[in-house]
């Protein structure tokens, strides 16, 4: 079975600087796999091109057999992304939200529904303008629509930020579950005590280019790794090092 | 692709419902441009009815600009653009019910304008089909390339300040066929209003099928 992503030395622009600059990396169906790095490693340009928000322009990439070098945006309606920002119109309510990312699919309503549920959002919450949600609330509103878009490609670029104690278990059930039912999960993230736990393997990523791999759900370690000074964002902390 | 059209334009037109800007901005701004020409143009009652027309399409285009703006801004909210682009939605579909959203507001807006040229400058329209048939055509072209323009100037910075610059200059021939038309409309001459009709036609059309066409493309370059 051809992976559901397949990278080799991608090359994707962000204005004229490279976003990502080379990347090898694939990943299979059912398989969890979580990207670390520093601040400006290319991590979120990753998922962003695996979302075909981002265009590869060298090099191979295709994400569910779509060739994102020919079409970028063909693969779109597959793949969920959860972004830094839950992309959400402040005046309609956390139900209208979700359901109209379902509508444009031609889902059933009842998908919304139930994902609202599952997500806790009920009663009142669910009612309520997203625009006076609370930063945690509307992640939890933006997961519910990704829940109810059922994608076969999950992309979650931190998606633990904002996130309370519960909806961060509830995060792990859902990509346990999602996993389950053949799909894939592509997560980059600053708490590798939150997410390798999740991953069957973890990558590193620094200056645009995977830099190392290893096996997930082992013990980690946070050890500051410097970054060359031009790969390397203010305010770095540096990178996650699996152990 | 109509499916698409009538989500995005129950989408939009449901936000400017509950956020009222078209309410309590656009309206009251078209009301201000209409009071504020009147008072340029003096007490003289028939420069004021001679000026209507003009009048009432200027207040129109500039209002126009202020329903595209709200439009655009509508998905610069941080994650709904791309959440927009990653929806499934047919551009096509988008340009579409986004167009139809406006061009429902134009519509409202048109009868308070309407009115307030009646009331504000004592005119009578004696030709209403020939109004309302270049009120219609205004309307969906005025739409279409305020949604086309506005998908250009969207991933800008300076897209607030760029976008009057840029489409009140493309809409021009609105303003003097309507214009026109509707000097026809008040004189009762309406082979005259006709003839001007040939200028809003193809306007529409032109916007209509460029927009289909392009706004995919706009979209991932903005």
């Amino acid at each position: 079975m051809a992976p559901v992503v397949l990278f080799r030395a991608a090359v994707a622009l962000a204005g004229r600087f490279p976003a990502l600059a080379g990347v090898d990396l694939s990943l299979d169906q059912g398989e969890v796999v979580v990207v670390v790095g520093p601040n400006g490693a290319g991590k979120t340009s990753l998922l962003r091109a695996c979302a075909g928000l981002l265009p590869v322009t060298s090099g191979e990439a295709s994400v569910l057999d779509v060739d994102l070098t020919a079409d970028h945006t063909a693969v779109r309606r597959f793949v969920g992304l959860l972004g830094h920002a839950a992309p959400l119109y402040d005046e309609l309510t956390a139900a209208e939200n979700v359901r109209f990312a379902v509508r444009a699919l031609g889902l059933p309503v009842k998908n919304a529904d139930q994902a609202l549920e599952r997500l806790g959002l009920t009663g009142r919450l669910r009612s309520t303008a997203a625009g006076r949600l609370s930063a945690g609330q509307r992640r939890r509103v933006a997961l519910a629509a990704l829940l109810a878009r059922n994608p076969t490609l999950w992309l979650l670029d931190e998606p633990h930020a904002g996130l309370d104690a519960g909806s961060r278990a509830l995060l792990g059930e859902l990509i346990g579950e999602a996993v389950s039912s053949g799909a894939s999960v592509l997560l980059s993230s600053h708490e590798p005590q939150l997410s390798v736990p999740l991953a069957d393997r973890v990558v590193s990523m620094v200056g645009g280019r995977v830099t190392g791999e290893e096996p997930g759900g082992r013990r980690v370690t946070l050890t500051a790794v410097p970054a060359s000074p031009p790969e390397a964002a203010a305010g770095d902390v540096g990178a996650f090092h699996v152990a | 692709m109509l499916h698409d059209a009538v989500l995005v334009a129950g989408k939009d037109l449901r936000i400017e419902a509950r956020s009222r800007v078209a309410l309590w901005q656009v309206v009251p701004f078209a009301v201000l441009v209409l009071v504020l020409l009147a008072f340029a143009i003096g007490p003289d009652q028939a420069a004021l009815r001679h000026a209507a027309p003009g009048i009432f399409w200027v207040a129109l285009l500039f209002s126009t600009v202020l329903a595209i703006q709200r439009s655009v801004a509508v998905e610069s909210g941080e994650g709904t653009r791309d959440g927009l682009r990653l929806s499934g939605i047919d551009p096509a579909g988008i340009f579409l019910g986004k167009a139809a959203a406006i061009g429902l507001q134009l519509l409202a807006l048109q009868l308070i304008l309407w009115a307030g040229v009646t009331f504000l400058f004592d005119v009578r329209v004696h030709v209403i089909w020939l109004a309302v048939v270049a009120c219609l055509l205004a309307t969906v072209g005025l739409a279409c390339a305020g949604v086309l323009y506005g998908a250009l100037s969207a991933g800008l910075r300076v897209r607030d300040t760029l976008l009057p610059l840029l489409v009140l200059p493309v809409l021009a021939p609105v303003l003097l066929a309507g214009s026109k038309v509707w000097q026809a409309a008040l004189d009762n001459n309406a082979s005259s209003g006709t003839q001007w009709l040939k200028i809003l036609v193809p306007f529409a059309v032109v916007y209509l099928v460029v927009g289909i066409v392009l706004y995919g493309p706009l979209q991932e370059a903005a």
